[in-house]
């Protein structure tokens, strides 16, 4: 299990590697500026503590040594600072360039990906892994990269100079040291269930809070204010215990490592006293020690925390590269539709989205341009689904749709997707200007055509109120359901395509401003195929064709009249509208 | 932020022993130098084994008397940082609760909920970060200063000189980059907004072939990112490196200065030694400090958002018991049957949204009797909801009045009004829970047989009935285990299940099929007592069998009949119901 894990992370390190390939210079660079900064940090104690061994005693001091001490140490000071900003500087281009090509290949994928995929992971989850994991894995990992190199370099280079002064102390730091990490581990583990508890109960507050403040009219409206906060009451205490033991707990490490960090301070100076005393040692050459004792644990700690950090990172490296090698729509062929004329035929198709689970299949449609198709049935019946594939969002499964006798397989998505105009159920609209919005599938639009547009959809009458008209910036919350509607109906208004898809596009508009827009449409669908999905019968009355869907599958299809006659399904929901409270 | 500080104060020993606990152990820390100082100065100089092995003892008594200090102060700080959240939290929690739908309206749910959580998150750890150390740095580094005065006063004023240069260059450097910071959070803010704008905008986007136009946008984004993440790199890469220079440069005049002292005998080589320790200590607290600033800044952001909410009034008051005066209304013998009879009753009522502008409604009248059913129908906008979210009082009138059972709303006792009348929202909600919970929400003493009768009026016995566990069959948190649909007759028959005497559907029967709708209404008519129904609805189908139907133009009434009658006489109402039922000819 473990091994299996550590093969991933090299496999994702190795993908990291990749990725960083172009600025392979700036980090081998990197490198050695900070093998040589850390070891000018180190040494320039070393100076430090032989410029205070010319400090003899009364009338004894060299001043020409002090001098020349000073001098230099003043040299490699300004020289270590200049090499420590250069090297910082480099890890942010690099650090910063490799998140932003990360984010440049997602957002490209992302337009990439089939429906299928993105329709199957929460929008929150992709966010998450583009915007936070990026962030998490340019911190943890490059920086963690550079702290266990240098960490690693300061531990080595400590331990010569310290050598170099006295083996006997050096001994002493190196058996010593190693205690503080059993009391920061005992510390850590204990602390870990307790903050796992915190986590839980922390989990189990925000649920709390989401739903009750989320549905705070919800609450009010059923006086159920007072048992709520009962409820949270019990959370929150419950929170507070754990959170208070988790605070304490890991608030601990930090004065027990540096209280074993004292003890070993002061054996360092009790045997470094004792050396001088015998010739052994200088006064410099103790308060070096003592430096480097205090010194010593730093890089320790550090690479601890730098490996939980990496394995972090690694991972959320490995979500990013997840989603950015998740596997791409099927190629298209490079031909053009083309404009066309509007005829469809749907042969044999077959579809289901889980493949256990049959869909639809042998399914047979001949449209005529101009055609009216209306999809009835009950919410999640599945007639979305149509709506899939003719835009080919996604995939049959077998059989073929034809547009103008040509196989949308055969096509491009875009030159098959410019002859349709679709408003959804779901309105979307982007934060920008609402001229941005209506232009949206033709940018180079001049006002005069979406004023003209917005006329005809009847958007006009709430845009020309709006503070700066074409130039107001909208965002989702600032609308109302129906007035959103309106401008995505606008949006396909400005593009005029020879096929439409409408779905339940009325259905939240009111009945009055629903009759302009169906009047809109009459003139707009004049001539057009079009694909109409609603809860409305009256509003598909007049279709040519229409299809009865339930439980995903397509269960009747004729005309009104016929379906009438064949009382069925279609016939019962026809007749439930009148059906009224007879008292 | 004044605000919050009555929070601390049932901890108010803890807050003040946490940091005294912290200087203490600060003080230890300080000492050391002076020992070593000490050992080097007396005992090597006078070969005194026995003193360097007594100051041996002192450093590790320093140590464990540090420690126990450093452990007492953790503990006081992390009682008091977390007991202050949690308080502060749970009234917060029932602060929210209490404020009216205007109020939250303006403010939305979503940054009320950010205030609770993460704010809250945050502030706590800025508590307790300030109670541990927001004394200790400056307290080490005026100590380290005020101890080498103790040692030599000429050496001293290196210290004198040296701390404000240092202060100074750290705090420029932060004031330079804190605000380039924010700028950096709003590009990121920009990146995240068009990354989840590409995802779920992603139909739409491919429909209208604009997939490389969103490229191109992100790109433009992402680049603006990178280049103020360097920029505030540079800056910020400077703290280390500057620091560096100037704690050193302090250092080595340090050693002239204590060259001279040496050689002119008033320092010995240990005191100087000492001296360069608290160099060393002064730098790391600095720029624990700058970092401690920068925790501080930010919970004091965030205490200030928090404190903000605790301002807000509730934006309604309510009388502690009900105001039963007669009404003006007729004349005095009158009153009795009339206040009997009318469930509710508009009175010029006129209403805006809170910063909303124009009126919302204006001059509604009307009178609804007990056992009515009364229907609302109107476009998008046009003031339906409104309306009926007046009659349980969730926002007051403007002008004019309405009346619940002959009184005046505003003289009811909090859930005076939510006891008599039962609202089923547009939007379908279930809390995570059992279904029983959801149905009974915070009820007592509700019967199972009420509560089965409760859904098979509401349609939605065969959705409990399909679940593992009936009544008690789990919920999800938001309800998403059910369709919108079943959600919608759960939360009907939640509704039911309170026995109300006024019932108000707000469009809440739009996820269902017509014939379950026709199946719903058909029911709730049937229920016994004298219930006050009213349906709002786009539909005509959902509204022509009402006693009484309104009809709500742009806020105005602009029709009150019946079925037949309003398609006699109302304009609206006609082609309301032309534009649903085209065949049908208006039979004038």
């Amino acid at each position: 299990m473990k091994k299996f894990k550590n093969k991933g992370n090299a496999a994702t390190l190795k993908k990291v590697l990749h990725e960083i390939g172009r600025y392979r210079f700036l980090l081998f660079i990197s490198t050695i500026l900070a093998a040589l900064t850390v070891f000018l940090q180190l040494y320039i104690p070393f100076l430090f503590g032989d410029a205070i061994d010319a400090l003899i005693g009364k009338s004894r001091v060299d001043f020409g040594l002090v001098a020349e001490y000073s001098k230099y140490i003043t040299i490699l000071i300004v020289l270590n600072s200049v090499l420590t900003w250069v090297m910082n500087t480099m890890n942010n281009r690099l650090t910063y360039s490799v998140v932003r090509n990360i984010r440049a290949k997602a957002i490209r994928r992302i337009q990439k990906l089939p429906l299928s995929y993105l329709d199957s992971h929460s929008t929150g989850d992709v966010v998450g892994r583009v915007i936070a994991d990026c962030d998490q894995f340019s911190d943890g990992l490059l920086m963690g990269l550079t702290q266990l190199f240098t960490g690693v370099v300061t531990i080595v280079v400590t331990l010569v100079f310290m050598i170099r002064k006295s083996w006997q102390i050096t001994l002493i730091v190196v058996v010593l040291t190693p205690v503080t990490f059993l009391v920061a581990r005992f510390i850590a583990r204990r602390s870990y269930s307790m903050f796992r508890k915190q986590a839980e109960a922390r989990g189990d507050e925000t649920g709390l809070i989401n739903e009750m403040v989320g549905n705070q009219r919800v609450v009010q409206a059923f006086g159920y204010g007072k048992t709520a906060s009962e409820r949270f009451e019990k959370i929150n205490t419950e929170l507070q215990e754990y959170s208070q033991k988790a605070i304490f707990y890991s608030s601990l490490t930090n004065p027990c490592t540096r209280a074993v960090n004292s003890v070993i301070y002061a054996f360092v100076a009790l045997v470094g006293a004792q050396m001088i005393l015998i010739g052994r040692l200088t006064v410099g050459g103790l308060s070096v020690l003592l430096t480097y004792a205090n010194q010593y644990m730093k890089p320790f700690n550090d690479i601890s925390s730098v490996v939980t950090e990496l394995q972090n990172a690694l991972a959320c490296a490995d979500r990013i590269f997840e989603l950015i090698e998740e596997p791409a729509e099927v190629e298209e062929k490079p031909e053009e539709l083309g404009s066309i004329k509007g005829k469809i035929k749907i042969k044999d198709l077959a579809f289901s989205y889980d493949k256990d689970k049959e869909l639809i299949k042998d399914f047979n449609l001949d449209v005529t341009p101009g055609m009216r198709v209306a999809i009835v049935g009950p919410t999640g019946c599945g007639k979305t689904t149509l709506i899939n594939l003719l835009m080919r969002f996604y995939e049959t499964d077998a059989g073929s749709i034809q547009v103008d006798d040509r196989k949308i397989t055969d096509v491009t998505r875009h030159s098959l997707r410019r002859n349709y105009g679709m408003v959804l159920q779901e309105t979307w609209l982007r934060n920008g200007t609402v001229r941005e919005n209506i232009a949206f599938g033709r940018p180079e639009a001049t006002d005069e055509e979406i004023i003209a547009a917005a006329k005809e959809a009847h958007s006009w009458e709430f845009i020309r109120r709006m503070p700066q008209k074409l130039d107001t910036v909208i965002t989702d919350s600032d609308m109302s359901q129906g007035e959103k509607q309106l401008l995505c109906i606008t949006r396909v208004m400005l593009c005029h395509p020879q096929m439409l898809i409408l779905d339940e596009a009325t259905s939240s508009i009111d009945t009055r401003t629903e009759l302009k827009i169906q009047s809109a449409f009459d003139k707009l669908m004049n001539g057009h195929t079009s694909f109409i999905v609603a809860h409305r019968l009256s509003t598909i009355r007049t279709a040519d064709v229409i299809l009865v869907m339930k439980d995903g599958k397509i269960i009747e299809q004729g005309n009104h009249d016929s379906l009438l006659k064949e009382d069925g399904f279609y016939s019962k929901l026809y007749h439930s509208q009148f059906e009224g409270v007879e008292a | 932020m004044k605000k919050l500080f009555p929070f601390l104060r049932p901890y108010r020993k803890e807050s003040i022993l946490a940091p005294l606990f912290k200087l203490l152990e600060a003080l230890m820390d300080l000492i050391v130098p002076l020992v070593i100082a000490d050992i080097i100065d007396r005992g090597i100089a006078n070969g005194d084994k026995v003193y360097i092995l007594e100051r041996f003892i002192f450093l590790l008594l320093l140590a464990a008397v540090g420690l126990a200090f450093s452990i007492t102060a953790q503990w006081f700080a992390a009682k008091a940082s977390v007991g202050f959240a949690t308080d502060l939290r749970q009234k917060l929690f029932d602060h929210i609760q209490s404020l009216s739908y205007s109020r939250v309206d303006t403010l939305g749910t979503d940054t009320l909920i950010t205030r609770m959580t993460s704010d809250m998150n945050t502030l706590q750890n800025g508590v307790n970060m300030v109670l541990r150390l927001l004394l200790r740095s400056p307290f080490i580094v005026l100590g380290a200063m005020v101890c080498s005065f103790f040692i030599d006063v000429k050496s001293a004023l290196v210290f004198v000189v040296a701390i404000p240069i240092l202060s100074l260059v750290i705090y420029g450097l932060m004031a330079l980059s804190i605000p380039l910071y924010r700028k950096v959070q709003a590009k990121l803010d920009r990146v995240l907004g068009l990354t989840s704008e590409n995802l779920t905008g992603v139909r739409v986007i491919r429909a209208f072939c604009r997939e490389e136009d969103e490229v191109a946008s992100f790109d433009f984004a992402n680049e603006e990112l990178t280049h103020l993440n360097l920029l505030v790199g540079r800056i910020s890469a400077l703290m280390n490196p500057v620091t560096y220079v100037l704690i050193n440069v302090a250092t080595v005049v340090l050693i002239q200065v204590g060259a001279i002292r040496v050689n002119a005998g008033v320092l010995e080589t240990g005191a100087v030694v000492a001296m360069y320790n608290y160099m060393a200590q002064m730098i790391v607290e600095l720029i624990k400090l700058a970092n401690l600033i920068v925790t501080i800044n930010r919970a004091l952001a965030c205490g200030d958002r928090v404190a903000q909410v605790l301002d807000i009034n509730p934006g309604m008051e309510f009388p502690e018991e009900l105001i039963s005066h007669a009404t003006e209304r007729d004349g005095a013998e009158d009153n009795q049957a009339a206040s009997a009879a009318d469930a509710v009753h508009f009175s010029h009522v006129s209403f805006c949204y809170e910063g909303g502008g124009d009126e919302a409604l204006t001059d509604i009248e009307f009178t609804a009797r007990r056992g009515e059913t009364i229907g609302i129908i109107g476009g998008t906008g046009s003031g339906k909801s409104t309306l009926v979210n007046l009659i349980p009082r969730f926002y007051d009138v403007t002008e004019g009045a309405v009346e619940v059972d002959g009184i005046n709303v505003k003289d009811y006792p909090k859930n005076g009004l939510t006891d008599r009348i039962a609202m089923v929202p547009q939007k379908a909600v279930l809390f995570e829970g059992s279904i029983r919970d959801n149905l009974t929400m915070g009820l007592t003493g509700v019967s199972d047989e009420d509560l089965w009768k409760a859904l098979e009026t509401a349609q939605a016995k065969e959705v409990v009935e399909g679940k593992d566990g009936k009544l008690d069959a789990g919920v999800e948190q938001n309800g998403r285990n059910f369709s919108g649909g079943q959600k919608q007759r759960l939360t009907i028959a939640r509704a039911l299940a309170r026995k109300p005497e006024i019932l108000v559907l707000d469009d809440s029967s739009s996820a269902l099929d017509f014939a379950t709708d026709a199946a719903l209404r058909k029911a709730i008519n049937n229920l016994e007592g004298d219930l006050t129904v009213f349906i709002v609805s786009q539909r005509t189908s959902s509204i022509r069998n009402a006693d009484q139907i309104l009809v709500l133009d742009d806020g105005k009434l602009v029709g009150k009949g019946s079925h037949d009658e309003l398609l006699k006489t109302c304009e609206v109402y006609q082609e309301i119901h032309a534009s649903q039922f085209p065949g049908e000819e208006v039979q004038a």
